[in-house]
């Protein structure tokens, strides 16, 4: 605690772009990531993955590389069974109305259902000697028929992606509205069929976990690169067979996580088990192949929809059909494919909509939410949608979105669906035409044509792409924090929170500085160690800010509260008549003043001596703040492009994004984060494309035959951030890890139908590689 | 993702490297490593051994004579990149660098591990045998010379003899006033191009071409020649519609199908890109 | 399946200005050996197959893959590692502090090589403009930031380096 400090802090702590907390260890290579931990006589895990998409597992054959220098154990599913309650990991996250035995095994049983399923664990003393003792692992398989297109696997004749059941997983409906009587007499009315790809998560630290068992006192202490550490414990401890005393999670700092360190994996359950069956530490690093074949992607959804349009271009119905394309199992539920259901409609009004789901199974790597968790592929829809009403009504593209947003005073905005929780989805504010325009006018919308004309009088072709997209955030049911006032007079804040890069421990210091008359930087705070967090969720659907916020300005007006109560104690005077400032209580006017470790004495108590009057032990207090309901934040995008109509090639000019954040806590945070998602957003637009061929065998499994963007094909992105505070949490704030990907790859194909001179509405499959660009232009020259 | 077990040879000498070689039936030569450590990771390759030439003496150095650029093979691309006299000599090396690879990996790749992995689309193969480079190589039989167009056996293989190693590259100069254009198509700056091509361009005093070269990366196995178009041009006027004759030709080349690209995009883009580095040698030239 | 016999090589190398030693086996890879047999874990492995860039380091004042070059074959080069930008009980670098200025760090695992690569850029051409500096940057993949706040710390500190 910094001595003496006269500065007034505090009450300017929020909406301050303060230095990260996060920083300088990051900076300096002082961080400590999940491969920086060694733990004494560490043994390295590496795994043997099927090589075909679906195959009978006849049997493994391990007796050459038990052999082998090094290697201290070969473990299949039958090995690890002593040490596990059940084969399967069972269903992460409720969900009903899903068949049985749909979830991934610890390591594979009998057959094989995706190229790079585990099917055995090799512990050894270094990873390369884990790796060529899998190398020297043979296969007995019999090869079965693999589905490999989603679509294909629904015909009648099709193969099974697993023997034992169907291929659909599940259908539901959503519906709202009466859209086929709304078709029946609509002046305009048309189809898109949309096929989406968005690839994998790809941060780039992978996946990992260290696994340190304690015979001596029957525990396991895991760290693990993680985005849920609580969930990660009780999936452990109820495959293990283990109480919550028996084990602890910790997470150390988390290279990026993006989705795919949002699920407990069968690699993780296996390494613990394996690192209990041989009473040593076990470590397993995920390379960046496996990473390709077994982390969790999005990969594709096919969407046929009809839209229907009054002659202003207003939205009066859309109906159809979508596939969404699961993989081999389902780990946790289908909130996927219903996000993306329910995120067509966005921010506009559409007063009919019947959208019929089905979830199918293909024998590749499951699908579960990458950041924009099927927010982007409904936003994809709806938008493509709105230009194709431009198109036929010959309407400016802007004015069909303006015609269609809701207006800012029908805020809260009820609209006629739930979420998978089965609450209302109610906008809780924002003012979505404001934004709208704010977006028009940082791209200087009316100025484009005279641009456009300019640049293809020197032969250029540009193109304008505008639109919007909404997501909710701040998903619940609640995140724990816990605000301490040490005796040493460090403030600590604990919580269930998962940082991942976000600069969680910034925001949430902030909060909690505010409350306390403190800097950001006095405050300390420890994110989802279990042993020092009861209960948590963690970092997934942009909640952070929201949910683990809320919670830790509560805890934090409560400890505020009791510090005023202890010091009216030690100043001998009203709670009215104390400040707090600076690590400081005091009397103005006196020279009476108290540092708060003074504070934090008086509430730690002395033994046999009362408290005084009011004063509660300790200086703490712990809130898992239940939200109400989803925050949504409204973005508006624009882009500008130029194509290339020889090779095809898409060059992005320059991007805007507006985006509601409700209040922002750490402006440049926020900023960073639209930056970081619009990218995201690029890539699924123009690069990421996660390859597979016939035989479901993937073809792009490394960095170069998978394109992230890099910097030269990255625009300059001007962020702007719109402030619509939400009633519906105590700091009015909303999320932002995720918005920012919503609308891009729409707004990128609106804008090379401008360039290119295609109908509108018309660029419907993503990614659009320079090859697909060039034969539509061959296509509309006939 | 690590390596198989290897054992590692760091010979001090050419005889030492060239008696390793032939000692040892699976050994790889490393020289930048910069394709050979990533397979080696991946274990796309298991050789027993690695023979690291990266401390042999003499085989790193650029000379600039009158008519003759020789270049040691295991001189690093980032050092070729920045030879002021080389540059003076064959300026289309700089257009063609500053395509490959990133900075870290210009900074340990060399242009004889370059030429021996032989990647389809990697510009300094294209530039070799654009300049019509003859190659010099060593073994157990001694030194022998080979012309570039004979060094591709196919897809991805050189000729060499497994004693053999690449020791240097010597281009002809084009002493003539002349031009160049280098232009290549990639998703994202620093990967192996789509399609490339090189062209070197000299015009007579009437202003028709008196002398051209144009090669095109990327198509097939090698990079390729484009032989009935470089005849084309010689002796003609290069205004637009020869130039698009001759680009046309680059729509019939031989070209390959992967899973990210067609054969039929390959030869439209040889086309489009043949047409703009003939315009761009033609601007240099004039 | 035979297996190669391996034999463990002394390597030496000066990091950071320090003169260490440690034993490996050929396979190791330079970034692995500085990570786990020196301890210097602020050098990161992103991809194991030389495209993202993560395991940036300095050899002889040149940046190079640390996951393409084996650590036998830095014995007795001149390493420099993200460790080795600031003294511990120091202030951060120009560029460690255009970084945190900028908000150019998210999660920071990229970070380390994109620290590593600048210097040798920044040393080279202080007076690089922005598109030559995205150029000069993709050979680092960043699936956090979106680069622009990397590109501007990176300016930044070029200026300062003018």
């Amino acid at each position: 605690m910094t001595a003496n400090r006269e500065i007034a802090v505090g009450q300017e702590v929020i909406g301050q772009s303060v230095p990260r907390l996060e920083d300088a260890a990051l900076l300096r290579g002082k961080a400590r990531f999940l491969d920086d931990l060694h733990a004494p006589g560490q043994l390295h895990a590496a795994f043997l993955r099927s090589p075909v998409a679906h195959a009978h597992l006849r049997s493994v054959d391990t007796s050459v590389s038990r052999a082998m220098p090094g290697v201290r154990a070969v473990l299949t599913l039958s090995d690890l069974r002593p040490s596990l309650t059940a084969d399967r990991i069972p269903l992460q996250f409720r969900n009903n109305g899903l068949p049985e035995a749909i979830t991934p095994f610890v390591l594979a049983n009998t057959e094989l259902l995706f190229v790079g399923e585990a099917i055995a664990i090799v512990v050894a003393d270094s990873r390369a000697e884990a790796e060529d003792a899998v190398d020297a692992i043979t296969l007995d398989l019999e090869d079965l028929p693999p589905v490999a297109d989603v679509r294909d696997g629904l015909a009648t004749t099709a193969p099974r992606a697993c023997l034992d059941r169907a291929n659909t997983y599940r259908d539901f409906e959503l519906s709202y509205g009466d859209a086929d009587s709304a078709f029946g007499d609509a002046p305009c009315t048309f189809q898109l069929s949309i096929k989406q790809h968005r690839g994998a998560a790809h941060p780039i630290e992978g996946r990992g976990i260290l696994a340190v068992p304690d015979p001596l006192q029957d525990r396991l202490k895991v760290w693990s690169s993680t985005q849920l550490s609580h969930e990660a414990r009780y999936f452990l401890s109820l495959m293990l067979g283990l109480d919550e005393t028996q084990i602890d999670v910790a997470v150390p700092d988390v290279g990026g996580g993006f989705g795919a360190k949002y699920l407990v994996y069968p690699e993780e359950i296996a390494v613990a088990a394996a690192a209990r069956q041989l009473g040593q530490p076990v470590k397993w690093v995920e390379d960046r192949r496996e990473h390709f074949l077994s982390a969790i992607q999005e990969r594709d959804q096919y969407w046929t929809i009809e839209v229907a349009a009054d002659t202003d271009g207003r939205l009066l119905a859309i109906r159809g059909q979508m596939i969404h394309d699961a993989g081999a199992y389902i780990p946790q539920g289908i909130n996927l494919a219903y996000n993306a259901a329910t995120a067509l409609p966005g921010p506009y009004v559409l007063p009919a909509y019947q959208l019929s789901v089905t979830v199918a199974a293909t024998n590749k790597v499951p699908t579960i939410p990458v950041r924009g968790a099927g927010y982007p592929e409904g936003t994809f829809a709806m938008e493509r949608a709105l230009d194709g009403i431009a198109e036929r009504l010959k309407l400016d593209r802007a004015e069909v979105r303006r015609r269609n947003l809701i207006p800012g005073d029908k805020m809260p905005y009820k609209t006629p669906m739930v979420s998978r929780s089965g609450a209302a989805i109610v906008y809780d504010s924002g003012d979505f035409p404001a934004i709208f325009a704010q977006a028009l006018e940082a791209v200087d919308y009316p100025g484009f044509e005279a641009r456009r004309t300019a640049a293809a009088a020197k032969g250029r072709r540009l193109g304008l792409g505008v639109g919007c997209g909404i997501k909710g955030t701040g998903r619940g049911p609640y995140e724990s924090a816990t605000v301490r006032v040490g005796r040493s007079g460090q403030v600590t804040v604990h919580t269930g929170a998962m940082p991942m890069g976000q600069g969680v421990k910034t925001v949430l210091a902030q909060v909690c500085a505010e409350q306390l008359g403190l800097a950001a930087t006095d405050i300390k705070v420890i994110c989802g160690d279990t042993t020092t967090v009861p209960v948590g969720l963690g970092g997934f659907a942009s909640r952070q800010t929201v949910v683990a916020g809320s919670s830790v300005f509560r805890a934090a007006s409560d400890v505020r509260q009791q510090i005023l109560v202890a010091a009216a104690a030690l100043l001998e005077t009203d709670i009215d008549q104390i400040t707090l400032n600076g690590g400081f209580v005091a009397c103005p006017g006196t020279n009476c003043r108290f540092s708060l470790r003074d504070v934090a004495e008086i509430a730690a108590g002395s033994p046999g001596y009362a408290l005084p009057p009011g004063v509660w032990p300790g200086l703490e207090a712990t809130v898992n703040h239940i939200p109400e309901g989803l925050t949504y934040g409204m973005g508006a995008h624009a882009v500008e492009v130029e194509i290339d109509t020889d090779t095809g090639l898409v060059t992005l000019l320059r991007y805007v994004v507006v985006n509601d954040c409700g209040r922002a806590i750490n402006p440049k945070l926020v900023i960073g984060q639209l930056h970081g998602a619009v990218v995201h957003g690029i890539g699924n637009a123009l690069f990421e494309f996660m390859g597979f061929d016939a035989q479901a065998q993937p073809t792009t499994t490394t960095f170069a035959d998978y394109l992230l963007p890099t910097a030269p094909e990255i625009p300059r992105i001007e962020a702007i951030i719109a402030e619509y505070p939400t009633p519906t949490n105590p700091l009015g704030v909303k999320g932002v890890g995720e918005s920012g990907c919503l609308p891009v790859a729409a707004v990128i194909m609106s804008a090379i139908e401008q360039a290119a001179g295609l109908r509108y509405g018309q660029l419907c499959s993503i990614p659009l590689a320079p090859p697909d660009l060039i034969a539509a232009l061959d296509a509309a020259r006939g | 993702m690590k390596p198989g077990p290897f054992r590692y040879h760091a010979p001090r000498a050419l005889e030492e490297a060239i008696g390793l070689l032939s000692e040892y039936g699976n050994a790889k030569l490393l020289a930048g490593g910069q394709s050979l450590m990533a397979m080696l990771n991946l274990r796309y390759v298991m050789p027993d051994d690695v023979i690291d030439i990266n401390g042999l003496p003499d085989l790193a150095g650029i000379s600039v004579t009158d008519d003759l650029i020789e270049i040691g093979s295991m001189t690093r691309q980032r050092v070729i990149e920045h030879d002021a006299a080389l540059m003076r000599a064959a300026p289309i090396f700089r257009d063609a660098l500053t395509h490959v690879g990133h900075l870290q990996t210009r900074n340990r790749g060399t242009i004889g591990g370059s030429l021996c992995h032989l990647d389809p689309a990697a510009e300094l193969v294209a530039l070799c045998m654009l300049y019509d480079a003859t190659l010099t190589v060593s073994g157990k039989a001694g030194e022998r010379r080979l012309p570039m167009a004979e060094f591709p056996a196919f897809y991805m293989t050189p000729s060499l003899m497994p004693d053999e190693i690449l020791t240097r590259i010597t281009l002809p100069r084009w002493t003539e006033k002349h031009g160049h254009g280098f232009v290549e198509f990639a998703r994202r700056h620093g990967d192996f191009a789509i399609i490339a091509v090189g062209v070197l361009l000299a015009l007579d005093r009437a202003g028709n071409v008196a002398r051209c070269a144009i090669v095109i990366g990327g198509a097939g196995a090698a990079p390729l020649r484009l032989k009935s178009a470089e005849a084309l041009l010689i002796g003609q006027r290069p205004d637009p519609d020869i130039l698009a004759q001759a680009s046309a030709t680059a729509r019939e080349i031989d070209a390959m199908d992967d899973n990210a690209y067609s054969a039929d995009y390959r030869r439209h883009l040889a086309g489009v890109l043949t047409g703009r580095a003939l315009r761009q040698a033609v601007e240099c030239a004039a | 399946m035979t297996h190669t016999a391996e034999t463990l090589h002394t390597v030496t190398l000066t990091v950071n200005g320090a003169e260490r030693s440690a034993q490996c086996t050929a396979r190791w890879s330079l970034a692995d050996f500085l990570r786990h047999e020196l301890g210097l874990t602020g050098t990161h492995l992103g991809c194991e197959h030389g495209v993202c860039g993560a395991c940036t380091v300095l050899v002889d004042g040149k940046s190079v893959r640390g996951c393409l070059m084996m650590a036998v074959q830095a014995n007795g080069a001149e390493v420099r590692t993200i460790e080795g930008l600031a003294r511990d009980d120091g202030p951060l670098s120009a560029l460690q502090k255009a970084f945190a200025d900028h908000h150019a760090v998210q999660c920071g695992f990229c970070t380390p090589g994109i620290l590593m690569t600048l210097v040798e850029v920044l040393g080279d051409t202080p007076d690089i403009d922005e598109r030559e500096m995205r150029e000069a940057l993709s050979g680092n993949i960043c699936r956090c930031t979106g680069y622009q706040n990397i590109v501007d710390a990176a300016m930044a500190a070029a200026k300062a380096c003018r």
